[in-house]
């Protein structure tokens, strides 16, 4: 066949004792998009990193336009036309768009030459796709939306035919997500392949011709889209039915656990990013805080996790106070019983090139339980780990591996463990799910509701509207750092959106 | 995607790798010697033998290493909080002062080893007081360590000269340097062990401080990964912010993590004071807490790199003495351009055949599995 632009035949992959891609065969049809899912750890990036040049498999042949091609580096990846968007990008900060679509292409060693051309090469582009951003920006400048398109221009301008993106909607605002989306259709209308690696289902059934689905390393099934469902595909992944809404029962809300008065932050240039907020959260009760991502919420949490500076305000916790706004204290906050899963597990909540058990104590390593002394009691701390490990299911279940090693989801899962296993009093959770599999939303959004249900305090930040309203009891939304309204879980995904983006928001403080 | 390129066996990382740059460093440190019009390997031959010829070179050389273990685990210290520490040279060099003391105190009526143990403790002292200010000043007035290490390294040469030339000085004296310590500030010699392996140490002052700097090594892995301290200091130097996030508070850590590396840096002053020249004199730190810095760098800031990578600059200094005294037309600066060579190839070029090594594994890799396919079909 001739119309197949990629095909993996017997694509097998190990990394010491962990099998990550046992015997793949794949074909990519050209001129479609293709998705890719698979639980946390199933081997897609793997895969992806593979066809890239990335790693090389053990064994296995892959075929390009139906010859065989070997991809040792990138750059023969490049040069037989594959391109990649990587989940976490690859572009220098302190360059501009322009800069960074030529580095590493340019045509000679005079750059002024090259510089005019690749401006040109770029407004073709641009036209071509749709895809506007100023090639003078600065990349730091630019919000994650934009960054993720110069990364496409990147690959576009090495003359990419097939284009790879893993998991890009992850760190997308549902907006910059569709548009992303638009500029997909646009790029396979012209004929480009794209193999796109997703968790959200439904970003599947909204654009793929064609979907493989990977579980446990191997390659289980692939389906026309328009002839699977959400269920099937769930079931598929997880080999199992899966819950895609959780059930929960009426909250039973007890004391406040958690009052935030007048809580004002400001970040270091002076511009305020959360604005005089006020609310409470109740023993058995989950406050869910929408809003479309940078309005507000991570500076929230943060400050009431005391790794922020708040300008004014109060926070009171089991009734006393915390001082947020002069000696600020995590460990002191952890000890009071507050527990906090933060937005950023990468940065925050934990040290990649730790090993999974030292990540398990991070922010506990205080407790007696760890310590012989001034020394770590190495036993106990795996022992622990491992029980956490066993739990929540981290795989692979070795609690020796280095924490980049762990896929996505299953990081996610050692900080849950971590915060949730505690037993705290009050949970705070940035973006629980971010970058989880199916199967694993499943599992973390029990346990949350059951933390509930044990008459703890939850409150809960997402960008997911889904999300917010499966499990919320109330619903706050943030927007330009104000709280603009409160809802109950029942209200419509429109008249949620319509606060999210300001609209009501400033009609109601009008009237 | 974590790592671009696949994870390599340990003996290719720790052993092939580093001992590849090092035989490029050796290359080019030839053509250099060819360029002076030299025999590079006539050159090579001294160097070799210079340093392992005789008991008493060996002696030499192991000395020098015992200077070069205690300064590279400064840096390393530091180097595992995030801080780095270029300050070894100075926090050395008033380590000093506290061996001084300890010896003009009680040399002439205390064995040594009662004013070890108590030398040890002043080395320690000076040169964590001499890291604590710069380390109080990051935490406390956002001074960066780079910079101000750099400056405490010439305020303390000339706090030394100040001392050296008025305080410390025997009355009458020209030169600048403490009194010869009597006995009792006198370190034993390890020649007993070199006479194990039939080895006569000769004049080579080769102490007791080696292996106190052996336990340093060790200490220091214990602290590293085995204490709480450890622990945070790890955390801190991985991810500051992550640091924050687990209510590591970054002052504390940064002076005491500069506290520990300068009392290390601060103990290197034993070896030569207590254990070759029994007096103190101007400059004896000689350039060793630089070194500390490329030994860091080649061991990986790991203990178990620290000492073969001590030993290998050991071997550079005592054989590139000889090369000197040898062919006098190669000077002692060429000697320091072969040293450079080293630390630009092991140290900052580390990773320049990285790629190259990883491929060649990778090819191999696939061959023995395509190997093991076709005598599986
Ligand atoms: N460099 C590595 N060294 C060791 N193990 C690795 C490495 N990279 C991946 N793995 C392991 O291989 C398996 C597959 O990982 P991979 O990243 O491909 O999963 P994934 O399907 O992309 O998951 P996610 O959806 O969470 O991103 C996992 O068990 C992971 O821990
Ligand atoms: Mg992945």
């Amino acid at each position: 066949m001739d119309n197949i632009a990629i095909e993996l035949r017997g694509i097998d992959k190990s990394f010491g004792p962990v099998h990550a891609n046992k015997d793949i065969n794949l074909k990519v049809r050209k001129g479609t998009i293709h998705g890719i899912i698979g639980e946390n750890g199933a081997g897609k990036s793997t895969l992806m990193s593979i066809l890239y040049g990335f790693y090389q498999a053990d064994s296995g042949e892959i075929f390009v336009d139906g010859k065989p091609a070997s991809i040792r580096d990138p750059n023969t990846a490049i040069s037989v036309g594959i391109g990649m968007v990587h989940q976490h990008f690859m572009l220098v900060e302190n360059f501009t768009v322009l800069e960074n679509v030529m580095l590493g292409a340019e045509d000679s060693q005079i750059l002024n030459k090259g510089i005019a051309k690749a401006r040109q090469e770029l407004k073709r582009l641009e036209k071509e796709y749709a895809l506007e951003v100023n090639p003078d920006a600065l990349i730091e400048e630019l919000p994650v939306g934009l960054q993720q398109r110069v990364e496409i221009l990147k690959a576009l301008y090495r003359r990419a035919d097939i284009l790879i993106l893993d998991e890009p909607t992850g760190v997308l605002t549902p907006a910059e997500a569709d548009h992303l989306f638009r500029i997909l259709g646009q790029l396979k209308a012209q004929g480009k392949t794209i193999i796109l690696i997703t968790h959200k289902l439904r970003e599947i059934m909204a654009i793929t011709d064609e979907v493989s689905v990977m579980r446990r390393g191997e390659m289980v099934a692939t389906r026309t889209t328009r002839e699977t469902s959400v269920e099937e595909l769930a079931e598929l992944m997880v080999g199992r039915r899966v819950l895609l809404r959780v059930e929960k029962g009426e909250a039973s809300p007890g004391d406040v656990k958690l009052a935030v008065e007048g809580l004002t932050v400001k970040d270091s240039r002076g511009v305020t990013m959360v604005d005089d907020v006020s609310f409470e959260v109740r023993a058995g009760e989950i406050v869910g805080i929408a809003g479309v991502a940078g309005n507000g919420q991570s500076e929230l949490l943060e400050a009431i996790a005391g790794i922020r500076r708040a300008t004014s305000g109060t926070v009171l916790l089991n009734g006393r106070s915390v001082d947020v706004t002069g000696h600020r204290d995590p460990a002191e906050l952890r000890a009071r019983g507050l527990a906090h899963v933060p937005e950023d597990r990468h940065h925050v909540g934990l040290v990649l090139k730790f090993e999974e058990s030292e990540n398990a104590i991070l922010g506990y390593h205080n407790d007696p339980r760890y310590l012989k002394g001034a020394f770590l009691d190495i036993d106990a701390i795996r022992k622990d780990a491992e029980e956490k490990i066993a739990k929540y299911d981290i795989r692979p279940p070795n609690a020796r591996l280095k924490t980049a090693n762990f896929s996505g989801g299953n990081q996610q899962k050692i900080v849950l463990a971590r915060e949730m296993e505690r037993g705290p009093d009050v949970l705070i959770i940035g973006q629980p799910t971010r970058g989880v599999d199916v199967g694993a939303i499943e599992f973390i959004h029990k346990r949350i509701i059951e933390m509930r249900d044990q008459g703890k305090a939850v409150l809960l930040v997402s960008v997911e509207l889904d999300e917010i309203r499966s499990l919320s009891d109330r619903i706050l939304v943030m927007f330009a750092g104000r709280v603009v309204g409160e809802r109950s879980p029942e209200a419509t995904e429109g008249e949620l959106g319509l606060l999210m983006a300001g609209v009501e928001g400033r009609k109601e403080a009008a009237e | 995607m974590s790592t671009p390129y696949a994870k390599l066996p340990g003996w290719v990382e720790y052993g092939l790798i580093p001992l590849i740059n090092l035989a490029v460093a050796f290359l080019v440190a030839g053509l250099v010697v060819l360029l002076v019009g030299e025999n590079p390997f006539e050159a090579a031959y001294h160097l070799i033998n210079g340093a392992f010829g005789r008991g008493e070179y060996i002696g030499f050389t192991l000395y020098y290493a015992t200077t070069f273990i205690f300064t590279g685990l400064a840096v390393a210290v530091a180097f595992h909080a995030g801080l780095f520490n270029i300050g070894g040279e100075g926090q050395a060099y008033v380590g000093g002062i506290g061996v001084a003391l300890a010896c003009l105190w009680l040399d002439q009526v205390m064995p040594w080893y009662v004013v070890f143990p108590l030398a040890i403790v002043g080395s320690v002292f000076f040169g964590a007081l001499w890291a604590f200010l710069p380390g109080w000043l990051q935490a406390k007035r956002g001074s960066h360590i780079v910079i101000t290490t750099i400056m405490f390294n010439f305020i303390a040469s000339s706090l030394m000269v100040y001392l050296l030339t008025r305080v410390l000085k025997p009355l009458g004296s020209m030169a600048p340097q403490t009194r010869t310590f009597a006995e009792g500030g006198q370190l034993p010699k390890l020649d007993w062990l070199l006479s194990i392996f039939g080895l006569n140490v000769g004049t080579a002052p080769f102490n007791i401080s080696f292996l106190l700097a052996l336990a340093a090594a060790f200490g220091v892995w214990v602290l590293i990964w085995r204490t709480k301290l450890g622990y945070e200091m790890r955390t801190m130097g991985h991810s500051p912010s992550a640091a924050r996030y687990a209510g590591i508070r970054e002052s504390r850590i940064t002076v005491i993590t500069m506290m520990i590396s300068g009392g290390l840096a601060g103990m290197m002053a034993l070896n030569p004071i207590m254990g070759e020249q029994f007096r103190m004199q101007l400059d004896f730190v000689q350039g060793a807490g630089f070194v500390g810095i490329a030994v860091a760098l080649m061991g990986r800031s790991h203990p178990g790199g620290i000492i073969p990578a001590a030993i290998l600059f050991g071997v550079l200094y005592q054989g590139g003495a000889e090369i000197a005294f040898e062919m006098p037309s190669i000077s002692r600066d060429m000697i320091v351009i072969i040293q450079g060579l080293v630390i630009l190839f092991a140290g900052a070029l580390e990773n320049m055949f990285r790629p190259a090594i990883t491929r060649a594994f990778a090819m191999r890799g696939q061959r023995a599995a395509a190997v093991v396919q076709t005598k599986g079909a």
